[in-house]
């Protein structure tokens, strides 16, 4: 139970730092990027090592890349239905979701069964 | 030109930073237990989960319109198009967070990992800096 709540102490400080960044820096297309920071993995990732070693880390790891793909993927798809059509932010960031979980397990899933 | 606008931090209210935290905080747990229940190839997929995306982009997307409203105008459509901005800058973020996603799973085995982590942080600034850059010359080039 403790070790849940350093995780998210841990991981809502530093999402909420790299948060901060984005909104202080300037032109907001170079703010962006902080959208896509590795927060959640450098709040997370020390504590995984300690606990479970480096090599149990890269295994998360490898698998992050999938994620990211997921993530580019949905980031891509968000901007273009926000500058097509013009909804709602929140709604359209929180409908497109399935489009980061759909690419990511699809993408682990088809590497998963191919090796 | 990159700046750093401080006074954009009186614009978010007290509630929207707590909203942040509770939403980083919860997908870091998310993330641990998932990996400690499926595993750590699973566990890692939720590493690059979009934690406080949808937050982040609504967030601008207000503030663009309370921008506005003071000038009396209507914002809506411009913070839809702040918002999407914002979108495409973290789509060339997710490129190089894959790559800092690389460095971590080839070099965590062999390598001291306070220099691995360090390594793959000065990797993610440097290339998403740099596709940006690319990005926007390429977009000042075409408008010119």
């Amino acid at each position: 139970m403790s070790e849940l709540i350093i995780r998210f102490l841990i991981g809502g400080a530093v999402v909420s730092l790299f948060a901060l960044l984005g909104d202080i820096l300037r032109p907001k297309s170079f703010a962006g990027l902080f959208g896509a920071a590795p927060s959640v993995a450098l709040a997370t990732i020390g504590l995984t090592i300690a606990k479970n070693g480096s090599q149990y880390a890269a295994t998360e790891a490898r698998s992050m890349i999938w994620g990211a793909v997921g993530f580019f993927t949905y980031a891509s798809v968000v901007c273009w239905v926000l500058m097509r059509y013009k909804l709602d932010t929140l709604l359209t960031t929180i409908c497109l979701l399935p489009i980061w979980a759909g690419t990511s397990f699809g993408l682990w899933y088809w590497l998963a069964r191919s090796s | 030109m990159i700046e750093l606008k401080w006074s954009s931090l009186k614009e978010t209210r007290p509630s929207e930073y707590v909203v942040r935290f509770v939403f980083g905080g919860a997908c870091t747990v998310l993330a641990g237990l998932v990996a400690k229940r499926y595993g750590p190839s699973v566990g890692g997929l939720f590493l690059a989960f979009p934690a406080i995306f949808p937050s982040g982009a609504s967030l601008i997307e207000s503030h663009e319109k309370k921008r506005k409203a003071k000038m009396g105008l209507d914002g809506t459509l411009r913070g839809r198009v702040a918002a999407s901005v914002d979108a495409a800058g973290a789509a060339l973020g997710c490129i190089a967070l894959a790559v800092f996603a690389l460095i971590l799973w080839k070099g965590l085995p062999t390598y001291n990992a306070y220099a691995v982590i360090s390594g793959a942080t000065l990797a993610w600034t440097c290339i998403a800096t740099i596709l940006w850059a690319v990005r926007r010359r390429r977009e000042f080039h075409r408008l010119a």
